[in-house]
């Protein structure tokens, strides 16, 4: 098996024969969190959603664990050990929290699906106590820790966030974040596109910054941090 | 009208609104997952009574025994719609797909007539004494198709809550891109739900040929009422059927005391759109 969890090569792709991604690629190798930047419309999410079947690619590769998995079903990605936590609409709101975390493991057969629950449960003890209750009648950051623990629940290689702070309180994003390093911690590689670049950086192994959809930079997280270029044109100072 | 010229009259409608609520309840699931209006659904719910009938007939079993077989026959023919017709144009235009339903309601139709001829038929042979409460007469098939009701929407509610199936369903109907990216295998669920639905359409055909008659008519004549209660629930909410059901069946029953039973329809109507101009979403519809 290659050293690389994710990797990514000069893809060029779009959704209906409109091109946004021309050339970037990225790479994500085991128990790393990566985080891409940059200002918008540069491609960040549609470059992390081309790696899992959600945008389609006309040229480049994108091989995960040592496969191909170019252009493959989001349904055949997850069975591999990636899952996707989109930016809106993440949760199926009739659902309670605990459906919401049992659909997760809709395509787990072997029987570790409470076991698994109860992990999640330690890592949002929170979703412990309103597991009850629908999940469309969560406040935002809590909604965020029920899509983030259904993304878990195949005990995934590799987790794609696509913006997990979007429109929550500064409490809630830091916390946000702190979830985020203990999901790592338990040897799962991330993958997130992210606004609050300062914050995520911070806590991101490596980053890119990406566009125009090509890679424009390319550093550790506290390289990234440290340019003064980057800080400048896509940090805000 | 007395008192119990009204209440045998809501007797009635809890009837109707019973045979209204098990073939709205899968006109809403299927427009939940798919966004689609099934208009071939009150030809379903004839043929699945014409199969429970043709049971009966040749084997003379009792109906609640047949019953199963029209559900399944329901099932069948409804997923037979989906994988033969429907599934090829599900990326097409809606208009293609709601108009395909005519089509597919006709060609059903049709075939219920080519098999068992356009004659009126009844699963009751002579006359079946009604029983009386007091001043209130109900019929042992009224009580059948209420008892009926009850034990298969509790199952239908089992199904929903309980099972990994479901539960799927209720996740596609939420948001069906979500229910993609999680894993959820899309088109096995929507097979399940076209059996769900056949067979919940053919036990509300059963359950009104029991009350009426069968006629190769009988459930293009009650597609528009079901519309109505599922659009009254909350299209696309398999619990508010229930109530849109029950309140479509009393509502045409009851104005039976004011207005000409021709009139029935046009009443299920009145109500619905007298409750959507109050509830734009259906009873249990989002708020807005």
């Amino acid at each position: 098996m290659s050293e690389l969890l994710l990797d990514m090569q000069s893809l060029i792709g779009g959704y209906g024969g409109n091109d946004i991604l021309k050339g970037a690629s990225l790479t994500v190798a085991h128990n790393e969190i990566v985080v891409i930047v940059g200002p918008n419309g540069a491609g960040k999410s549609t470059l992390m959603k081309s790696a899992f079947g959600l945008v389609k690619i006309r040229q480049g590769a994108v091989v995960f664990q040592g496969e191909s998995i170019t252009n493959m079903r989001p349904d055949l990605v997850v069975r591999r050990g990636m899952s996707f936590v989109p930016q809106e609409k993440n949760v199926f709101p009739s659902l309670t929290v605990q459906e919401n975390l049992e659909m997760g493991a809709y395509l787990r057969k072997d029987g570790g699906a409470a076991r698994q629950m109860e992990r999640i449960f330690e890592i949002f003890p929170r979703l412990k106590e309103r597991r009850k209750q629908a999940a469309g009648s969560m406040s935002g950051g809590e909604r965020q820790m029920v899509a983030m623990g259904r993304a878990l629940m195949l005990d995934p290689k590799l987790i794609l966030l696509d913006e997990p702070t979007a429109g929550l309180s500064p409490l809630f994003i830091e916390q946000t974040f702190e979830r985020i390093v203990e999901i790592n911690k338990l040897g799962i590689g991330v993958l997130m596109v992210e606004q609050n670049a300062k914050q995520a950086l911070e806590i991101a192994h490596r980053g890119y910054v990406l566009a125009m959809g090509r890679n424009r930079f390319e550093d550790t997280g506290a390289g990234l941090l440290a340019n003064r270029e980057i800080a400048e044109m896509f940090l805000g100072g | 009208m007395d008192v119990t010229d009204l209440l045998q009259l809501a007797i009635y409608g809890v009837v109707l609104g019973s045979i209204l609520t098990l073939g709205a309840i899968g006109v809403s699931l299927l427009f939940g997952i798919l966004r689609f209006s099934n208009f071939a659904h009150g030809d379903i719910m004839t043929l699945g009574a014409y199969a429970a009938f043709a049971v009966v007939s040749i084997l003379h079993t009792p109906v609640w025994l047949a019953l199963p077989v029209g559900m399944i026959a329901g099932a069948l023919v409804a997923v037979a719609a989906d994988q033969l017709v429907y599934r090829r144009l599900r990326r097409t235009q809606p208009v293609i797909l709601l108009i395909s339903s005519f089509g597919m309601a006709l060609i059903i139709r049709s075939l219920v007539q080519l098999i068992w001829g356009p004659q009126d038929r009844s699963f009751i042979k002579g006359i079946d004494m009604p029983m009386h409460f007091g001043d209130l007469m109900v019929s042992p098939q009224q009580l059948w198709i209420l008892g009926g009701t009850i034990v298969i929407v509790i199952a239908v509610h089992l199904f929903l809550t309980r099972t990994r199936m479901g539960k799927a369903m209720r996740a596609m109907s939420d948001n069906m891109d979500l229910a993609r990216v999680t894993g959820i295998d899309a088109e096995k669920v929507i097979i399940w739900t076209w059996a769900l639905g056949g067979a919940l359409a053919a036990a509300a055909g059963v359950f009104l040929a029991l009350d009426t008659r069968l006629t190769p008519m009988m459930g293009w004549s009650a597609l528009l009422p079901i519309f109505a209660a599922a659009i009254l629930g909350g299209f696309g909410k398999p619990y508010g059927a229930i109530v849109g059901g029950m309140i479509i069946g009393v509502a045409s029953e009851m104005s039976t005391a004011v207005l000409p039973p021709a009139y029935k329809p046009a009443t299920a109507f009145a109500v619905m759109v007298i409750m959507l101009v109050v509830r734009p979403n259906g009873l249990l519809g989002a708020r807005r």
